[in-house]
C-alpha cells in the first residue's frame, strides 16, 4: 500500500494490547477504509457496511487479548469483519443461511469471450478519477465472493494462504475464485482498454 | 498437448508465477502458438497490475466520526470497569458514572 507515513502494524498492536488506546485508534484509522470496502462488497449496502465496520472494530478491541500474533492483524480483523457481515446478511435474509463457501463454481464462467488486444498502458487513456470509476464499476458487477477474494488478493495484496485464513475457506477455493474474478474483470475492462481500431482477427 | 481450456485453468497461477517449471514451460509454449490465449494472458496481467494497491476510497467523514465515537465510548467504559483490563490507567476518569 502506498501509505505516506511509516506504519508498523506489529508495534501498534503490541502497544494496543498493553492498553494504549491511542495505538488502537491508529490501527482503526489505518484500516477503516479497507474494512468498510470489504463490508460493502459483502453486504452491498452503505448502512449495513457502516454497522459491520463499527461492530468489527468494537469486537477487535474487546478481543484484542486473544489475538496471538500468529497471523497479521489485518487478516485477523478481516476474519472478524467477514463474520459480522455474514451475520448481517443472515439477519436480512432470515430464510436462508449465507456462506462465502457456497459452491457456485460451475466452470461455465471460466471462459474468455472478449479477445481483443489492449494498449500497453491502457489506464493512461483516462484521468485518475475516470479510471477509478471504471475500476470500481467493474468490481461492483462481480458476485460478492469474487469481489472479496479479489480485494484481499489483488488489491490488499494478501497471500493465498492469508486470504483463505481470513475468509475461512480453502486454498483451492481462493484460487478458483481469484481466477474467475480476474477473468470476469478482464472481460469487463476490455471495452475501455482495448486498442483502438483493432480486432482480434488481425492477429490470427 | 495443452488445450485453451487447460491454459485458462492455470492462468491465475501462471500470472502469480506459482506454477512448477514444467507447467510453466507448457503454458509458455501454448501461448506462443495460440494468439488468443496470449491476448487473454496479457490483458489479464494488465488487469491485475492496474488494480494492485488501489487505495480504498475515503469513507464519508460522518461514518468515520461515528466509528471513532463508538470506539471512544467502548474505551471509556473499559477504563471504568478497571478490573477487566490489566492496565487500569485512571481511576478518576470523569467519564465513569
Amino acid at each position: 500500500m502506498a501509505e505516506a507515513a511509516p506504519f508498523d502494524e506489529a508495534a501498534l498492536v503490541a502497544r494496543a494490547k498493553a492498553g494504549d488506546d491511542g495505538a488502537f485508534s491508529e490501527l482503526v484509522e489505518h484500516y477503516e477504509r479497507r474494512i468498510f470496502r470489504l463490508a460493502k462488497h459483502i453486504t452491498q449496502s452503505d448502512e449495513d457496511a457502516e454497522d459491520v465496520l463499527q461492530e468489527s472494530f468494537l469486537k477487535a478491541y474487546e478481543k484484542l487479548d486473544t489475538f496471538q500474533g500468529n497471523s497479521k492483524f489485518y487478516t485477523w480483523l478481516v476474519r472478524i469483519a467477514v463474520n459480522e457481515a455474514l451475520m448481517k446478511l443472515r439477519k436480512r435474509k432470515s430464510d436462508r443461511s449465507v456462506s462465502l463457501d457456497e459452491q457456485l463454481d460451475t466452470g461455465e464462467d471460466t471462459v474468455a469471450r472478449e479477445v481483443a488486444v489492449w494498449d500497453d498502458t491502457p489506464e493512461q487513456r483516462y484521468s485518475q478519477e475516470e479510471l477509478k470509476g471504471i475500476l470500481d464499476q467493474a468490481v461492483e458487477g462481480l458476485e460478492p465472493i469474487y469481489k472479496v477474494v479479489f480485494q484481499l488478493r489483488d488489491v490488499d495484496e494478501l497471500s493465498t494462504e492469508e486470504t483463505a485464513e481470513a475468509l475461512g475457506i480453502s486454498i483451492p477455493a481462493v484460487k478458483s475464485r481469484l481466477l474467475r474474478a480476474r477473468l470476469q474483470l478482464r472481460e469487463k475492462l476490455t471495452k475501455f482498454f482495448q486498442r483502438k481500431g483493432d480486432d482480434v482477427f488481425a492477429y490470427l | 498437448m495443452l488445450t485453451c481450456k487447460d491454459f485458462l485453468r492455470e492462468l491465475s497461477e501462471f500470472l502469480d508465477d506459482a506454477t512448477d517449471s514444467a507447467t510453466k514451460k507448457e503454458l509458455e509454449r501454448h501461448m506462443s502458438e495460440c494468439p488468443n490465449c496470449w491476448v487473454v494472458f496479457d490483458t489479464c496481467k494488465k488487469t491485475v497490475q492496474i488494480y494492485k494497491g488501489q487505495v480504498a476510497k475515503e469513507i464519508p467523514q460522518s461514518i468515520h466520526v461515528r466509528l471513532m465515537a463508538a470506539i471512544q465510548r467502548k474505551m471509556a467504559a473499559r477504563k471504568c470497569e478497571g478490573h477487566s483490563h490489566p492496565h487500569p490507567t485512571d481511576s478518576n476518569n470523569p467519564n465513569c458514572s
